[in-house]
């Protein structure tokens, strides 16, 4: 258990500038990855409701956790026992997928943090968490597109833009830089060239709405091209129907499954957001098994769906699964838990260096709780994320601390996480 | 920005069909075009004009949440019947060859006196209740919209029920009563004292289960020591932060905790009857936290169900509260920004009238911003539905599934939000690039459907009126069909800002 942080180590690149250019130095991205043959992707599940990552990854050697968590709390014994990580942590057992990419050293997980939002209102604690800003407030752009914004023009990646998953756009992934929209497919597609003239109307009278459109109707055939070998006109019946919204485990299959498609073609986009809803668990939550857990299940289950979808390009690819805060670490009157601070953030993909939990552990006492209830944060989110995408698509510090995530200089990118 | 007539203000007509209703029937833009702000003032003096009235014999078997409540309870009860026969059953084996041998003939005597039948292919089973329930609301608020005028109150309806909202998706007692709690607690109070809602929303039953209240219990009660359970804070943070006083307005983590201890004993009777009726709403003084509380730097003596009355009724007064909702206002009726000017006329009048909601919507109408902001919000889904039905007639009589799947499909499924803070009220939402593809495959479905299209440049002039411009009228004269002219209309622009 460590905490990894960045040590400056100014490129050759960068003593070959010329005078005077420091400044410009810092904002330069590093290209190492450029001639290693790797096509880098990011992928950012927001889970919206607030995760008990002490249900999701328990700390089942702390001697408080069971105490804290009663009945809930993850067990290594029983029908429904936790799936050991290492010898203090274990993932909920709804969580196959996780764990057996852990044991390959393909999915790492960041324990006992948060974003710098210390309150408690999901909604400001989403805003925060997918502005990427300090404080709520700033709802326009999200930290995911302003990362894409942020990479040197004509940057492969920054060209081929971003995806967002599902009806409306996260806000993770808002803003300037080109974004596509995807859900699955539900309704039969207009005949003939409507979509064309709506288009030209919207061209003329209405570029927001153009724009719009355009993206939708890109997305979908792409998706569609790939799913029935490159016949546009006439979809398989059955093929992709909605299976419940992004808060059902299958849902989330289903998207990731239709994500993974897109993502992995070569000219597809190379950072996508999907959020999944439902977090919320205020009362009985469940443990091992129960609602929480159904939930964990389908969140496995897109970790699978991606790692089966992208093929080749698994190895080139980071998920990163967030959520806005965690919740009590007692549980409530309900068998449930309240709103609360400290959670953790989850990380698989063929690029990350995984099979290591990353936690500098604050313990469990009353003393040692947050306000005396919640799981004290000792690593910030920021830093994980700042240091995948330095990692993956060579951000400098210096932009991820002013455009991608502003003021957050204190908190240095976690490096070391990609393989 | 790219949105017609940016320049100058809006077509007054369109502005009170778009930005305050429903959208114009054929023929509505005729009645409304002498004075569309009188028009508007008009559905607000015709009493009751929230209501779904049960007089209606359409209507009358809706029924209310305690019955709604307790048909799904049964239903469960049955449904967990069902489930552990089919469990004793399997685990029962071999019935059917019981005569086979004296081992087996042994076994099937201790087995149910009353065997399963064959197991034949049952036919189709019935919808559950509560799905049949969900259907028949659902049908009638379609119908509502449908019929409407010009669908202001019912777009503060739909404003309130998202405001105070509930989600199906918590549980079947949620699915069962959504439609009865819009009706219930919603519509009576559109036009009546925010407090009253207020009230009747936190004390209702869908209220009560869908944030959890059913569950908290005083730690120092009397069913907190010897059960020992106690409090969940659902629903009293959510009330601070969504329903009244709004996120950063001063409360603490203290007062959420505290309003917490004071809601405890709101509760709902369960099954059983021991609080009540079942399905009803009722006060457990065994789960209520004794004592006094301070919430707000006031302190509220112990007074049973009283205190969170108390409690209640002052922070619907709280001049936060004011501010909450007088934004919420102007942002979901004049524009995502809205003008700060209009913000603190809606919020003076607010606190002036003691949360008067139909003072409030009348100063809607009256305001200047209102009629001279440009139409840059998109309808949001329900809206747009409403919209397409009264402009190309209503859909599929008595059955809401088209509209109901089309809802699912552009990301705003009825009575189903994604979190107790609603749907988004910001145009880039629906906006967006899905949201636009959904739009147009919907906008197909529906000119298809329509049995007998009539001239598609006609209905442009009745829906949108004079001020459509010159690219939408040439986009719908020159569509190849007349299905494809309606499709195009109910893509324009104007058919889809607000």
């Amino acid at each position: 258990m460590s905490l990894l942080c960045e040590t400056p180590h100014p490129s050759r690149r960068a003593v070959l500038m010329t005078g005077g250019a420091l400044f410009a130095w810092a904002y330069l991205p590093r290209f190492a990855r450029a001639a290693d043959n790797r096509d880098p992707r990011l992928i950012v599940i927001v889970l919206r409701g607030a995760l008990d990552g002490l249900s999701a990854v328990g700390p089942i050697g702390d001697p408080d956790y069971a105490g804290l968590h009663g009945d809930i709390a993850l067990s290594l014994a029983g029908p429904h026992a936790a799936l050991p990580l290492d010898g203090f942590f274990a993932v909920n057992p709804a969580m196959p997928v996780f764990a057996r990419l852990f044991k390959d050293k393909q999915a790492a997980v960041v324990h006992a943090a948060a974003t710098g939002y210390r309150e408690r209102s999901h909604f400001d604690g989403q805003d925060v968490l997918e502005s990427g800003f300090a404080g709520p407030g700033h709802v326009a752009t999200g930290w995911l597109n302003r990362a894409l914004e942020s990479l040197p023009a004509g940057d492969r990646v920054a060209t081929l833009g971003g995806l967002a998953v599902g009806p409306s756009t996260p806000l993770v992934i808002r803003g300037a830089a080109p974004v596509l929209g995807w859900a699955p497919q539900s309704l039969p597609p207009p005949a003939g060239d409507l979509a064309e003239r709506v288009l030209d109307l919207y061209q003329h009278r209405d570029p927001v709405l153009a724009v719009a459109l355009q993206k939708g109707l890109d997305a979908d055939r792409m998706a569609l091209d790939d799913q029935i070998g490159g016949n546009t006109t006439k979809p398989k019946s059955g093929a992709m129907k909605p299976k419940g919204g992004l808060g059902s485990a299958a849902g989330m299959r289903q998207a990731a499954q239709g994500a993974a498609k897109l993502i992995a073609a070569d000219d597809g986009p190379r950072v996508a957001a999907l959020a999944f809803d439902g977090w919320d668990t205020h009362a009985n939550e469940g443990g091992a098994t129960g609602r929480l857990a159904t939930l964990l299940g389908g969140l496995d289950g897109a970790f699978e769906e991606f790692e089966k979808g992208l093929g080749e390009r698994w190895k080139d690819t980071a998920i990163v699964a967030i959520t806005e805060f965690g919740r009590t670490a007692q549980i409530n009157g309900s068998v449930g838990t309240d709103h609360g601070t400290g959670t953790v953030v989850l990380l698989a993909g063929g690029a990350i260096k995984g099979g290591r939990i990353i936690a500098d552990w604050p313990g469990l006492k009353p003393a040692q709780l947050y306000e005396q209830r919640d799981l004290a944060p000792t690593s910030d989110v920021r830093a994980v994320l700042k240091g995948l995408l330095a990692d993956q698509f060579g951000l400098s510090a210096a932009v991820l601390a002013d455009k991608v995530f502003p003021e957050s200089a204190a908190a240095k990118p976690m490096r070391d996480l990609i393989a | 920005m790219a949105i017609p007539a940016a320049n100058s203000p809006p077509d007054p007509v369109l502005v009170a069909f778009n930005r305050f209703g429903l959208g114009a029937r054929p023929g509505d833009r005729d009645r409304a075009a002498h004075d569309p702000r009188g028009y508007l003032k008009a559905e607000l003096r015709q009493p009751d004009i929230a209501l779904i009235s049960l007089d209606d014999p359409t209507y009358a078997s809706l029924p209310g949440s305690t019955p709604a409540i307790q048909a799904s309870m049964a239903a469960n009860f049955q449904r967990k019947l069902d489930r552990e026969r089919m469990a004793a059953a399997t685990a029962q084996p071999a019935m059917a060859s019981a005569q086979a041998t004296p081992a087996q003939a042994t076994s099937a005597q201790i087995a149910p006196a009353h065997p399963l039948p064959p197991p034949t292919a049952p036919a189709k089973p019935a919808p559950p209740i509560e799905a049949t329930l969900f259907r028949a609301e659902a049908q009638a608020r379609l119908d509502k919209a449908f019929r409407a005028e010009a669908g202001f109150v019912e777009r503060l309806v739909y404003f309130w029920s998202n405001h105070f909202c509930v989600s199906v998706a918590k549980d079947n007692i949620v699915r069962a009563s959504a439609g009865a709690f819009e009706r219930e607690a919603i519509r009576p109070f559109v036009l009546g004292r925010f407090a009253d809602m207020l009230m009747t929303v936190e004390r209702h039953p869908a209220m009560l289960f869908y944030l959890d209240n059913q569950q908290s219990i005083g730690p120092d009660s009397r069913a907190g020591k010897n059960r020992r359970r106690g409090l969940n804070e659902n629903l009293a943070r959510e009330i601070m932060e969504l329903h009244t006083l709004g996120v950063g307005s001063g409360y603490t983590q203290a007062d959420v905790t505290s309003f917490a201890r004071i809601l405890t004993g709101w509760t709902m009777a369960g099954r059983e009857g021991r609080l009540g009726e079942p399905g009803s709403s009722v006060f457990n003084a065994n789960a209520h936290e004794p004592g006094d509380a301070v919430l707000l730097g006031k302190t509220y003596p112990a007074a049973g169900m009283g205190q969170a009355e108390a409690a209640l009724n002052d922070i619907a007064s709280h001049p936060a509260t004011a501010q909450h909702i007088a934004t919420e206002l102007a942002r979901h009726f004049i524009a995502d920004d809205p003008p700060p000017a209009a913000v603190a006329r809606l919020a003076k009048v607010f606190a002036k009238s003691d949360g008067n909601l139909r003072a409030l919507a009348a100063t809607l109408i009256d305001m200047p911003e209102a009629w001279s902001t440009p139409l840059a919000k998109m309808r949001s889904p329900f809206d747009y539905i409403a919209a397409i039905r009264r402009a190309a007639g209503p859909g599929p009589a008595n059955d809401p599934g088209q509209s109901l799947n089309w809802l699912n499909a552009l990301g705003e499924p009825l009575w189903q939000p994604p979190g107790p803070n609603g749907f988004s009220d910001q145009a880039d939402s629906w906006a967006s690039a899905e949201g636009m593809k959904i739009r147009l495959d919907t906008a197909w479905q529906a000119a298809r459907q329509v049995k007998d299209v009539g001239n598609p440049n006609d209905m442009l002039d009745a829906v949108i009126g004079p001020s459509a411009s010159p690219e939408t009228r040439q986009a719908v004269a020159r569509a190849e069909s007349k299905q494809q002219g309606l499709a195009l209309l109910l893509m324009a622009p104007e058919f889809q800002r607000r």
